[in-house]
């Protein structure tokens, strides 16, 4: 993986350094909460509803078991012992104080890890597939690009104050697991017809209060054109973007003010400016940085233990089954850690795990690891005869929940259980519909399910794209939760349908259970997955399910 | 008519810690919203929310939040501000578990 250039190291070490001093000059007086507010945000450090929080990137989600290792240091000294993993690849701590924040950002910088630019108006970590470099499906390994775009655009001088916050994310596989269709701009790696890779370029993707799919800007944009044409399109937007309005700041609303032909038109008028003034530099770095990327040395051993115990093994079986995915090399498998499990809550690890997680990717998983948006943590390339005893010894620390892709492996946000954005709980709503499904024992009958919730309209937890999404309100001073259904975040992406008034937080539970209840009842058959059924019959079936209950006609 | 004024109480965070906090009626801040002073007039609630936010070295994000009275002191009527009483619901973290005595 990469490792920081004396630039990196003097760049982060000199932030650590003036906000070390700007904490002072808080403590001290010589700064007002209002002068100081930006300055916190600007290195990641959110006041929330009970303490302070702390946000740290983690580059296109990959760490090394030494970063790992340092993440739960951290978290054992300066928090409450765990982490919670968040949909943009970072991971957030919920109980620092002001004082030791600077103790905490200088042993990040010890590992090269840094919360720059994960708040305020700027471009923040770009996030990228969590199986990049593995998986079977990939034209190339998309991280080299999202290294160069974090270099370019760490403290770029122009996009320091953009009219608001700007989301990257990158994929270099056919099947979109980065969600870049909901993304300021997503990068998906494509050939073209000579058969040289390059990107798709969607712009305006976004969820939050008014969500958005993408447009294409771009079919193919040439690999060396990358920095260039994003330059040009955070230059547009720069200029464009709508300062009056926090609403209308994004660039989802610049494009559909403005219009995807005319956007497009001013984005290749910059382009064509700002191409003649890349000399070839950006270029020359990105062969660097892909040489830190060099894929591993793949063992080449047997894998007969590995299917005798696929026999042998229910329980083996089972976790083999939904929690790993295809690897390019037929020997390996890519390893997806819950940390779902039933009752939990999403996205967090303990110290204890995370220590775990880091021994494991050495012994097994040569020393890779990421995290992914759904609040994962991935070994990205596992020989499967160590597939075993790795899944042993995960088991072992709470980690080995067979449930990937499931119905319980749920994101969420961290809702008003921490935010002070929040309208609603997220968490406990999670929290219950796993340990829900799991007494009633349906969750693999049901099969394939992405339940996404979010604790307020910004949509951190993703529910637009849902198959079932679950947003958090709050109703005349009550916890009211609105449900969408049939939306996707895959290279099909649809932003889910509202299926009418919501539920209290009593009975969220159970109105999933009637939405679910009423899928086994209509699918063709097993393999017809809830998206695939919901497709087919839409939303009437459903909305029966939901709302011609008995207490409905009752009430009637 | 004037709407009728809904009691408050003022809450804040601490600057160092980030605790929830309550102004009392002696000027100090605690950290049960039962020992609030609970402010009945718009103009007083209005003058000790700038009292509280001149504290600058003390707390962070002053704010005036309903409440109602109750057997033991001020209670809160929403939901987010009986959380901010508490700590989060996933774990016994926060005041839950370190005010427990």
């Amino acid at each position: 993986m990469y490792s920081y250039s004396d630039f990196d190291e003097a760049f982060v070490r000199s932030r650590v350094a003036q906000f070390t001093h700007q904490v002072e000059r808080r403590l001290d007086g010589s700064l007002t909460e209002d002068e100081f507010r930006p300055l916190r945000l600007m290195n990641g450090l959110y006041l929330q509803l009970h303490a302070y929080m702390l946000r740290v990137a983690i580059p296109y989600g990959t760490l090394s078991p030494r970063q790992m290792r340092q993440l739960a240091y951290i978290a054992d000294t300066w928090d409450k012992g765990y982490g919670h993993f968040t949909t943009r690849q970072n991971i957030q701590f919920n109980w620092p104080k002001l004082p030791d924040v600077p103790a905490i950002l200088s042993a990040l910088a010890d590992v090269e890890m840094h919360a720059i630019q994960t708040s305020g108006n700027c471009v923040r970590n770009v996030t990228a597939d969590h199986f990049a470099g593995a998986a079977a499906d990939e034209i190339a390994d998309p991280r080299p690009y999202a290294e160069l775009l974090r270099q370019w655009s760490t403290d770029h001088p122009e996009f320091q104050f953009l009219p608001r916050k700007f989301k990257i994310a990158i994929t270099g596989a056919q099947n979109d697991r980065a969600v870049t269709k909901a993304h300021d701009i997503g990068l998906r790696m494509v050939r073209n017809a000579r058969g040289e890779p390059g990107f798709e370029v969607i712009v305006g993707g976004g969820l939050g209060r008014t969500p958005m799919i993408g447009v294409t800007v771009r079919e193919f944009l040439p690999e060396a054109d990358l920095l260039p044409y994003v330059e040009a399109v955070l230059s547009v937007y720069n200029t464009l973007g709508r300062r009056d309005n926090k609403y209308k700041a994004r660039i989802k609303i610049t494009v559909h003010e403005t219009g995807a032909e005319e956007i497009t038109r001013m984005i290749e008028a910059r382009f064509a400016e700002l191409r003649p003034l890349f000399g070839g530099n950006d270029q020359k770095l990105l062969a660097e940085i892909r040489e830190a990327f060099a894929p591993a040395a793949f063992r080449n051993a047997p894998t007969d233990a590995f299917d005798a115990f696929y026999q042998a093994d229910p329980t083996f079986r089972s976790w083999a089954d939904t929690n790993l995915t295809r690897h390019r090399n037929d020997q390996y498998a890519i390893v997806t850690i819950s940390l779902k499990a039933h009752g939990q809550t999403p996205g967090d690890a303990t110290s204890d795990q995370m220590r775990l997680i880091a021994d494991l990717a050495e012994k097994y998983g040569h020393s890779d690891l990421r995290i992914s948006h759904e609040q994962n943590v991935i070994l990205p390339h596992v020989h499967k005869s160590d597939l075993p005893v790795l899944h042993a010894q995960l088991v072992k620390a709470g980690l080995g929940t067979a449930n990937v892709g499931l119905l319980s492996d749920i994101i969420a946000c961290p809702g008003m259980d921490y935010c002070a954005l929040a309208t609603a709980r997220s968490i406990p709503v999670a929290q219950e519909l796993a340990t829900h499904f799991e007494a009633l024992k349906l969750e693999h009958e049901i099969g394939p399910l992405k339940i996404k919730i979010s604790g307020c309209i910004n949509a951190c937890g993703h529910h637009h794209v849902g198959h079932i999404g679950i947003l958090g309100l709050d109703r005349a001073g009550v916890e009211n939760y609105q449900i969408t259904l049939g939306g996707d975040g895959t290279e099909d992406a649809v932003i889910g349908e509202k299926t009418g008034p919501g539920f209290a937080y009593t009975e969220i539970v159970p109105a999933i259970e009637r939405i679910l209840r009423a899928y086994l009842e209509l699918r063709t058959e097993p393999s017809e997955t809830f998206l695939q059924a919901f497709k087919r019959v839409g939303m009437e079936p459903f909305k029966a399910a939901l709302y011609d209950t008995e207490d409905a006609q009752d009430a009637a | 008519m004037s709407r009728r004024f809904t009691p408050k109480v003022v809450t804040a965070n601490r600057l160092r810690e980030g605790d929830v906090v309550y102004l009392k009626a002696d000027d100090t801040w605690s950290p049960f919203h039962h020992e609030a002073e609970l402010i009945e007039d718009e103009a007083h609630a209005q003058m000790r929310l700038l009292h509280a936010a001149a504290q600058k070295l003390t707390i962070v994000g002053a704010y005036l939040a309903d409440a109602k009275p109750g057997p033991n002191g001020p209670e809160p009527t929403h939901f987010r501000e009986e959380f901010r009483t508490r700590g989060p619901s996933n774990y016994n973290h926060g005041k839950q578990a370190d005010l427990a005595n």
